[in-house]
């Protein structure tokens, strides 16, 4: 992919999480900070590929694999963490 | 069709699902669906990878990781405490940047494992400099997030002292550390396919993993907030970098929405303690005793556990002022319980939150909330002073700094400028306290001598249990 082009979805990016998280509440920031937490662990996509595409056995296919594992604790980790804290935030009254 | 063009459709779709989830986690009433929406972005970016003609070859290894890596995150997320969660929180962080660390790695290895298998002419199979530029940032950025994360965590979790450590030339060793970096980064992106390179690139690699421990050993407990959300921010533009090596554009966007947001939660955390980042990172805060301050007039008064309840039976409003304290003593089922019975007795009961109390951003909030406190009770900073002064008790938790007077009249503390919550006003505060020692920062905390204060000496739990029983009685 172009270099450029790849430049240019970082820039629009960074701006977009700038004006989304700007407005968090400060009680969320808890989880917020753990479910962004899992969505960094999105590194998977590039350990999958790494284990894919690099011949077996290989030093380069063993890192792949090292990254998956870890990535991979830090996604259903950090999604299943903030859900169950976010389970615990009840307004008043309801359940 | 293309694969990749299919491939890279629901990339997009990926990326649309992390947005709005990131969006919906912004309020209460939609946090937990928010939160789902993204985790149904990760499936669907991680299938589609998965839709890969070479998946066939792979597949063990596949299944093994993503096996393993489930298991374990699972039973981490199940089992941990809600007063653990800064620990997690930093454990997960310094996973995904080690994660990210190893792609940009693999990236490179690949052309070395090309150079040793094969005998033939290889000067064609190297990387570019741009992608050699990437797989640097992502090996430093991934190297720091991890030992700094992994340093935090154990600071957090008590296996190492809290306390700031500094020695004599801390700052120049660092200085040296990045700048070592910096100089290998060059030398390795201006030759990427030189034999030397993959020296220059273990030289980069070794050195920012001592830059995450050297950089996070100066920083001490209370000022955790600002570093967990900057190391979140860390792992974030990871994986953005890692996005640039693999010139993938879910990574880039995904990551950078993190890199973001931690940003963000670092500059607030700053702000809430009128200090700049540099100063959080650099001046070892808290290690060096505090002489200054002087001597303090009056002494600290004590209550009874009796008197107090009959304190707290006559107020008609009271406000709670949680700290890291709380979450040390397990205390929040207690005060819940306590800020029941006050309700029943016709008192308004609130909660009041310091954005840094605690060890990391919204700390106190997961507690209370996980105590079953509804979260329109809990008040933040701002809400809360203008009214301080029609409180009749104002309740201290294991709370310090984040109540010290100090901090808004007295131009020779160090905290002087930081906003505070104005416990002081309240008609009466009850203080909380293990014993008379200073806290976190080691400074007096003059509430603790006013006129109006009480100490309630004690672990925290035990004391307000014991109120509890004698509403009972």
């Amino acid at each position: 992919m172009d270099i450029i082009l790849l430049l240019f979805i970082f820039t629009l990016a960074a701006f977009l999480g700038v004006e989304l998280i700007a407005k968090v509440p400060s009680q969320l920031h808890t989880p917020l900070m753990s479910g962004s937490n899992a969505i960094s662990g999105i590194t998977i996509v590039g350990a999958l590929l790494a284990t894919m595409h690099n011949p077996q056995g290989t030093m380069a296919m063993i890192l792949g694999f090292a990254a998956l594992v870890l990535a991979t604790i830090n996604v259903v980790g950090g999604y299943l963490v903030t859900d169950r804290m976010l389970a615990m935030f009840k307004k008043k009254g309801g359940k | 069709m293309d694969t990749s063009i299919l491939i890279n459709f629901f990339y997009i779709v990926s990326a649309i699902l992390f947005i709005y989830g990131i969006k919906m986690l912004g309020s209460a009433g939609t946090a937990r669906r928010g939160n789902r929406v993204s985790s149904i972005g990760m499936l669907i970016a991680v299938i589609v990878t998965l839709i890969d003609n070479q998946v066939f070859e792979s597949w063990v290894w596949i299944v093994a990781g993503i096996g393993m890596g489930s298991l374990i995150g699972f039973v981490a997320a199940k089992k941990v405490q809600m007063t653990s969660m800064p620990e997690l929180v930093a454990l997960f962080n310094g996973f995904g940047g080690l994660a990210s660390l190893f792609v940009g790695w693999a990236e490179f290895q690949k052309v070395i494992d090309a150079k040793t298998a094969e005998f033939v002419d290889v000067s064609g199979s190297s990387i570019d400099s741009f992608t050699a530029s990437a797989v640097f940032l992502a090996v430093i950025i991934g190297g720091v997030t991890f030992t700094g994360s992994v340093y935090a965590w154990g600071k957090l979790s008590g296996k190492i002292s809290g306390q700031a450590k500094i020695f004599a030339g801390q700052k120049a060793f660092n200085m040296l550390l990045a700048l070592g970096m910096l100089v290998s980064g060059v030398l390795f992106v201006s030759a990427p396919g030189a034999d030397l390179a993959f020296i220059y690139f273990l030289v980069f690699m070794v050195l920012s993993l001592l830059l995450g421990i050297f950089g996070v050993m100066p920083i001490g407990g209370g000022d955790m907030p600002v570093v967990i959300s900057l190391l979140n921010s860390c792992s974030g533009l990871a994986a953005c970098a890692a996005g640039f090596v693999i010139q993938n554009n879910v990574l880039i966007v995904a990551g950078c929405l993190v890199g973001a947001s931690g940003l963000i939660l670092t500059i607030i955390m700053c702000k809430a303690m009128n200090r700049t980042l540099p100063n959080v990172l650099f001046s070892g805060f808290g290690a060096t005793a505090q002489k200054a301050g002087g001597k303090q007039e009056g002494e600290m008064k004590a209550i009874s556990g009796q008197d107090a309840y009959f304190v707290l039976e006559a107020a008609s409003s009271v406000v709670f002022v949680p700290g890291y304290g709380m979450a040390v003593a397990q205390a929040q089922h207690a005060v819940k319980e306590l800020g029941e019975i006050l309700e029943e007795n016709g008192t308004e009961v609130r909660y009041a939150i310091h954005p840094v109390a605690g060890r990391m951003p919204g700390h106190m909030n997961v507690l209370l909330a996980e105590a079953d406190v509804p979260y329109d009770q809990l008040s933040e900073m701002d809400d809360v002073n203008p009214i301080m002064s029609t409180v009749d008790v104002a309740i201290v938790i294991g709370a310090n700094d984040v109540v010290n007077p100090a901090a808004g009249d007295d131009p020779s503390s160090p905290i002087y400028g930081m906003p505070i919550i104005n416990v002081f006003e309240a008609k009466t505060v009850f203080a909380l306290k293990r014993g008379q020692g200073a806290g976190f920062s080691g400074l007096v905390n003059r509430l603790f001598f006013g006129e109006n204060t009480r100490m309630l000496y004690g672990d925290a739990k035990a004391t307000i249990t014991d109120l509890v029983a004698q509403f009972k009685d």
